[in-house]
C-alpha cells in the first residue's frame, strides 16, 4: 500500500533523498514536498557563480515542473510550514493540514545575524538564497559601496561577487586571517593578497559594533569607532541549524535535530538531514556529507538496513583566481607532524599534516592540482611511508628537484633593491653580471653593491648563484635557524625590499619550512617587521620571549623580577617609599641595587605583576625595560651641579636623554652613559653609546662593551650642545635598528658596517641624520608609552590562573 | 570516566599563547596553537622545572622559557637531543570552549 511522505524543505539534502527513492521505489510514497522558497529545487552552491554573473538562475535548477510531475510530487512551494502535529501525524502549512505517515525534515539552516543596532535596517541582508542572491546583484547595479561581514566561505563568494559587478567590497573579519576554520594563517595570507589584487579590502580582527543608518543602511561602525560607509551590508558570520519546528513538535533537539545512523529522529516516524542535524555530536555545513545522508533516507524510508558514517569534507572557494583546498582535520587530530612546501615565485603553499604514517589533513593554495590525490589519501587513510619524503611533490613526482633553497631570492623582480646604502637593484646586479662581472669583488667594483655597510652581501651573492648556475659557488653563510635557508641580513634585506609587513608574508615570501617558525626565528621576525614598519606592523607578544611578553625578568624558580626606572639614576624619598612598600605587600624576597643605578625586586610572583605595577605607576613609576631588547639604563654622575670637576649638566643630559630613547626596540639592548669629566664616574666609555662632558662640550662615544667582551667606545664625534648629542644619539640608535642583525649589540654591529659608515650616516650626512631621527620619533609615536600601565589596563586578566580548580573539587 | 570540564573560553589564550590551570597537584599549562588546537600539560619542565606556558609556542611544541628544551605538545616528550617528558591531559575545544578531561585530578588525589 503507498504510504503517506511529507518533505518540508526542498533543498539540496532532500532533493537528492527524492531522486534515491524514486529510482529505487517511486510506487513506496505519495509525496508531499513543501518549500517556504517560491521555488523547487535548484543547486543552492552554485549561487556563487550566478552572483558573479557567470551563471544564470536557469542552469543550476536541479528539478524543474516536468521532474515533480513525472514523479507525482505534490508541490506546496512557497508555503511555510508551520508546525507537526506528532500525535495526529499531520503537518501544518500556511494553506492547510497534510496527514503522513513518514516525515523527512529538512529545512536547512538560518543564517546567523549578529545582534548589533542596525541589523535590521533596509540594505542589511544575509547570503542564503536566490532573493538574496538578486538583492546583491541589483545592488551591483548601483555601484556604490558594499561591506560584507565575515570572511569565511560564503562572505567572500559574496565578496568577490559585489566586487565582480564592480561594487566597492570591504571585508570585515573578526578573526587574524581569513577562513581561518579551513585555512592556517599562511595561506590566510595568500587568499587575501588576491583579493586585495581584486580590489577587494580586507579588515582582520575587525569588530562590528553597530550598523548605521537613518532609514536605509549607511555605514558599518567598528569596535575601534571607525566607521565604513556602506549601501549594502552582506551578514555571512556563520549559519545555524534551522530546528523551530522539531522544538515546538518535542523532538530531540541539540544544537541540531538529534539523528542516529538511519537518519531517524527521536521519533521513529520521523527522519530529519542535512543542515538541520546533528548527528553524533556533528553539524554539517557542506554537501558531500548530505549526499551521503541523502542515500540512508531514501534506504531508511524503504525499510532497508543502512548506516549513515560522516565522511572527511574538503573546502574549496569558487572565487576566479584564488585557488585553494583544505581538507581533514586539523583541530583535533593528535601526533601531528607537518610538511610544508612553499614557492614564493609562484604564490604556493602546501602543508600536509601527518599521523605517524598517515596523511591526516592538507591546506593547499596556489597550486591545487594534486588536491583531490591527497584528498584520497586522507580518506583512505593510506599508509604514505614509502613516499613520505617526495610526498609533498605529489603523484607525478618523478623522483628530481629538490627544494631549492635560492627560490625566495630568484622570485625576486628585477626592479627590487638588494643594496640600500647605494642603490642597487638586482637587475642591475644581473646586468653586471651579464657584463662580466664573476664574483662579489667585480660586482662591487662595477655596482658598489654591498660595497658599503655589507649587509646585503649574503644577497648578491644569492642573485649571482641564481644567474651563474654551478659557475658559482655561494661561500656557506649559516641560515637564522632550521626554518629558512636564509641568512639574518638576507631576511632584513628582504623584509624591506619586498615590504614584507606581517609574519605569514614573510614565512610565504622566503618560503618558511615551517608552518609558523621557532623559537629562534619569531622574536627575530617580529623585532625587524615592527622596526621598519612601526605603523602598519601590530607587535605580537607570542613572538617575543617571555620577559618582553611580560615586561618582567623570568627567574629561575619561575617568578619574576621587577625594576622601575629612575631616570639618570635619580630618584626620590617617595619613590623609595613606594619601592619598600611594594616591597614589603607582595612578600618580595630580595632588593637588590643593581649595576644600572635603580633597584630590582626580585622574586615577584606572576600573578602580582599587574598589582605591583599599578602600585608603582601610582607613584609616578614606569617599566625600566630591565628585559628588553631596547633601551635599558642611562647611567649618570652627579656632574656639574655637585662635584667640583663637572664641566656640564651629566645628570640633567642623561635624563634628558633617557627620557627621549626609552620605550624604543633595538636589536639588542642598548646602555648608555653621562660622565661629567673625563674621570668618568659613569663609565661611559664601556657604553654602547657613552658620552664625556669636557670644557668645550660632549665626546660621543659609540660601540663599547663590558659583558662578554670588554671594549673600549670608539669617538663618534665631538660637539658643542647638548641638542647635538641628543640628535647624534637618536641617528645612531635608529641606524643601529634599521641594520644590525638581530642579538647583535652595537659594538658587533659597527665591526661589521666599519665605523665609517657609521660616521657617514650619521655625523655627515645631516639630511640622512635629520631622516634616521624623524623614522625614531615615527617608531615612538608608538612604543614610547608605558607598558606596565597598558596591561594594567589592558591584560591583567591574563597574568591570572584562567581556572583554579579548589582542593575539595579535586578530591 | 572521563570528565570533560569546562575551563575557559578559546579566546581567553591568545593564539600561539598558553594560561595556566591551578590543580590542588599543580599548575597545568593549555596551549592554543597557531591552527586553533588546544593541549594541556604539566607546566613544569623536566629539565629545571621551568613554566612552559610562559614558553613560545610554534607548530605543534613550545619552547622552554629558561634553557630552550622544546616539547611536543602532543605527547609531551622533549624534542631533539633532549631527553625527557611531562605530563600530558586531554583537553578539546566544543563551542568556542575549551573543555579539560579532569579525571586525573581524582586519580592523583586517591
Ligand atoms: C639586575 C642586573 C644585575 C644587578 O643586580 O646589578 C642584571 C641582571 C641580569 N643580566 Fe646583566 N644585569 C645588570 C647589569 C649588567 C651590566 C652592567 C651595566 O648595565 O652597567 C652588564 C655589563 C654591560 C653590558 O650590558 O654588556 C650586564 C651584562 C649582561 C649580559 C652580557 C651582555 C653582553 O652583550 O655581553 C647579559 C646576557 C645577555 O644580555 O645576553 C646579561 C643578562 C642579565 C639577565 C637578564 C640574565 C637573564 O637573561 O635572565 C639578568 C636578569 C636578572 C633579573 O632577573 O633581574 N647581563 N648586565 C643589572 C641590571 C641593570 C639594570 O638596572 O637594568
Ligand atoms: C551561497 C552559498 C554557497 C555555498 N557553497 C557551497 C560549496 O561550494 N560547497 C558546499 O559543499 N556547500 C556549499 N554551500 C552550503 C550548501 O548549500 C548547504 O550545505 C546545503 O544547501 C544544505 O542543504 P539542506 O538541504 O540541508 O538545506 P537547504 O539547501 O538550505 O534547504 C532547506 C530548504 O528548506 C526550506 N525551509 C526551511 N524551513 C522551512 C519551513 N518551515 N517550511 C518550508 N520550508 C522550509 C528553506 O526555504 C530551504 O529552501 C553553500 C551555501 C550557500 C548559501
Ligand atoms: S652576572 Fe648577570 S647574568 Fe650572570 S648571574 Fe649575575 S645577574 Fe645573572
Ligand atoms: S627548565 Fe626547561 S629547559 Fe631548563
Amino acid at each position: 500500500m503507498t504510504q503517506k511522505l511529507v518533505v518540508i524543505g526542498a533543498g539540496m539534502a532532500s532533493g537528492r533523498a527524492l531522486e534515491h527513492l524514486f529510482e529505487t521505489d517511486p510506487a513506496a510514497y505519495d509525496v508531499t514536498l513543501f518549500n517556504a522558497e517560491p521555488r523547487g529545487n535548484y543547486n543552492r552552491i552554485m549561487l556563487s557563480p550566478v552572483l558573479s554573473g557567470d551563471k544564470t538562475y536557469e542552469e543550476i535548477v536541479t528539478h524543474d515542473a516536468d521532474w515533480y510531475e513525472g514523479n507525482d510530487v505534490t508541490c506546496r512551494f512557497g508555503e511555510h510550514v508551520t508546525a507537526i502535529d506528532r500525535d495526529r501525524k499531520v503537518v501544518v502549512g500556511q494553506n492547510g493540514e497534510v496527514p503522513y505517515d513518514k516525515l523527512l525534515i529538512a529545512t536547512g539552516s538560518a543564517p546567523f545575524i549578529i545582534p548589533v543596532p542596525g541589523k535590521d535596517l533596509p540594505g542589511v541582508i544575509a547570503y542564503r538564497d536566490l532573493e538574496d542572491t538578486n538583492t546583491m546583484i541589483a545592488a551591483g547595479a548601483k555601484g556604490g559601496r558594499a561591506v560584507v561581514i565575515g570572511g569565511g566561505l560564503l562572505g567572500l563568494e559574496a565578496a568577490a561577487g559585489l566586487a565582480a559587478r564592480g561594487m566597492d567590497v570591504t571585508v570585515v573579519h573578526l578573526m587574524g586571517h581569513l577562513m581561518e576554520r579551513q585555512l592556517d594563517d599562511a595561506a590566510g595570507y595568500l587568499l587575501r593578497r588576491a583579493l586585495e589584487d581584486k580590489g577587494i579590502t580586507v579588515r582582520c580582527k575587525a569588530s562590528t559594533a553597530a550598523i548605521v543608518g537613518e532609514d536605509h543602511v549607511e555605514g558599518v561602525l567598528l569596535q575601534d569607532d571607525e566607521l565604513i560607509p556602506a549601501d549594502l551590508v552582506v551578514m555571512a558570520v556563520g549559519i545555524r541549524p534551522e530546528t523551530r519546528l522539531a522544538t515546538d513538535a518535542a523532538l530531540e533537539v541539540e544544537r541540531g535535530i538529534t539523528v542516529d545512523d538511519q537518519l531517524v529522529t527521536s521519533d521513529p516516524d520521523v527522519l530529519a538531514m542535512g543542515e538541520c542535524v546533528e548527528h553524533r555530536g556533528q553539524l554539517f555545513g557542506l554537501v558531500a556529507p548530505l549526499y551521503d545522508q541523502a542515500k540512508i533516507v531514501a534506504k531508511t524510508l524503504l525499510g532497508e538496513a543502512a548506516e549513515f558514517v560522516p565522511r572527511e569534507v574538503s573546502t574549496k572557494l569558487k572565487v576566479t583566481g584564488c585557488d585553494l583546498f583544505s581538507a581533514g582535520d586539523f583541530a583535533e587530530a593528535d601526533g601531528h607532524e607537518d610538511i610544508v612546501f612553499r614557492d614564493p615565485a609562484r604564490g604556493v603553499y602546501k602543508r600536509l599534516v601527518l599521523e605517524g604514517n598517515t596523511l591526516v589533513g592538507a591546506v593547499m593554495y596556489g597550486d591545487t592540482a594534486d588536491s583531490g590525490w591527497f584528498f584520497g589519501l586522507i580518506k583512505d587513510a593510506t599508509d604514505i611511508s614509502e613516499m613520505r619524503d617526495t610526498l609533498i611533490f605529489g603523484p607525478s613526482f618523478q623522483g628530481g628537484a629538490p627544494l631549492d633553497p635560492m627560490a625566495a631570492v630568484a622570485a625576486l623582480p628585477d626592479d627590487v633593491e638588494i643594496c640600500g646604502c647605494n642603490g642597487v637593484s638586482k637587475g642591475d646586479i644581473m646586468a653586471a653580471i651579464a657584463a662580466g662581472a664573476g664574483d662579489l669583488g667585480a660586482i662591487r667594483a662595477t655596482t658598489k653593491a654591498s660595497a658599503s655597510c655589507g649587509t646585503c652581501t649574503g644577497l648578491v651573492e644569492q642573485v649571482l648563484g641564481a644567474t651563474l648556475g654551478d659557475d658559482f659557488v655561494i661561500p656557506a653563510a649559516a641560515g637564522i635557524c632550521g626554518c629558512t635557508d636564509l641568512t639574518h641580513e638576507d631576511v632584513r634585506r628582504l623584509i624591506k625590499s619586498k615590504e614584507l609587513k606581517t609574519q605569514p608574508a614573510v614565512w610565504q615570501e622566503l618560503g618558511w619550512s615551517t608552518p609558523d617558525g621557532c623559537h629562534i626565528c619569531r622574536p627575530e621576525v617580529n623585532y625587524y617587521l615592527l622596526a621598519d614598519w612601526p605603523l602598519a606592523y601590530q607587535d605580537d607578544g607570542q613572538s617575543r620571549f617571555i620577559n618582553e611578553r611580560k615586561h618582567a625578568n623570568i627567574q629561575k624558580d619561575g617568578t619574576f623580577s621587577v625594576v622601575p626606572r629612575m631616570w639618570g639614576g635619580m630618584t626620590t624619598p617617595n619613590e623609595l617609599r613606594a619601592i619598600a612598600d611594594a616591597a614589603e605587600k607582595y612578600n618580595v624576597p630580595t632588593v637588590h641595587v643593581t649595576g644600572g643605578q635603580r633597584i630590582d625586586l626580585l622574586g615577584v610572583r606572576g600573578e602580582d605583576l599587574p598589582d605591583i605595577w599599578a602600585d608603582l605607576n601610582a607613584a609616578g613609576m614606569v617599566s625600566g625595560h630591565a628585559y628588553a631588547k631596547g633601551l635599558r639604563t642611562v647611567k649618570t654622575c652627579v656632574g656639574r651641579d655637585h662635584c667640583r670637576f663637572g664641566t656640564q649638566d651629566s645628570t640633567g643630559l642623561g635624563i634628558k636623554l633617557e627620557r627621549h630613547l626609552w620605550g624604543s626596540w633595538t636589536p639588542h639592548k642598548v646602555k648608555l652613559a653621562v660622565s661629567g669629566c673625563p674621570r668618568n664616574c659613569a663609565e661611559a666609555t664601556c657604553k654602547d653609546i657613552g658620552v664625556v662632558c669636557v670644557d668645550s662640550g660632549f665626546q660621543i662615544g659609540v660601540a663599547g662593551a663590558a659583558g662578554m667582551d670588554v671594549k673600549e667606545t670608539e669617538r663618534l664625534a665631538d660637539v658643542a650642545t647638548e641638542q647635538e648629542v641628543i640628535d647624534l644619539a637618536t641617528a645612531f640608535i635608529q641606524l643601529y635598528r634599521e641594520n644590525a642583525k638581530y642579538l647583535d649589540r652595537p659594538y658587533k654591529w659597527v665591526a661589521k658596517v666599519g665605523l665609517d659608515w657609521v660616521k657617514e650616516q650619521v655625523v655627515e650626512d645631516l639630511e640622512n641624520r635629520a631622516a634616521l631621527i624623524e623614522r625614531f620619533e615615527i617608531s615612538q609615536s608608538v612604543y614610547r608609552t608605558d607598558p606596565w600601565a597598558d596591561h594594567v589596563k589592558t591584560r591583567a586578566k591574563t597574568y591570572a590562573p584562567v581556572t583554579t580548580f579548589a582542593l575539595e573539587a579535586a578530591e | 570516566m572521563s570528565n570533560w570540564t569546562d575551563i575557559a573560553a578559546l579566546d581567553d589564550i591568545a593564539i600561539r599563547g598558553a594560561r595556566v590551570v591551578k590543580t590542588a597537584h599543580g599548575c597545568v599549562a593549555v596551549f592554543r596553537t597557531g591552527t586553533d588546537e588546544v593541549f594541556a600539560l604539566d607546566n613544569a619542565c623536566p629539565h629545571k622545572k621551568g613554566p612552559l606556558a610562559e614558553g613560545i609556542v610554534h607548530g605543534n611544541t613550545v619552547t622552554c622559557p629558561l634553557h630552550n628544551w622544546v616539547f611536543s605538545l602532543e605527547t609531551g616528550e622533549a624534542q631533539g637531543a633532549d631527553n625527557g617528558r611531562v605530563e600530558t591531559y586531554a583537553a578539546r575545544i566544543e563551542n568556542g570552549r575549551i573543555l579539560l578531561e579532569t579525571s586525573f585530578l581524582k586519580a592523583r588525589a586517591a
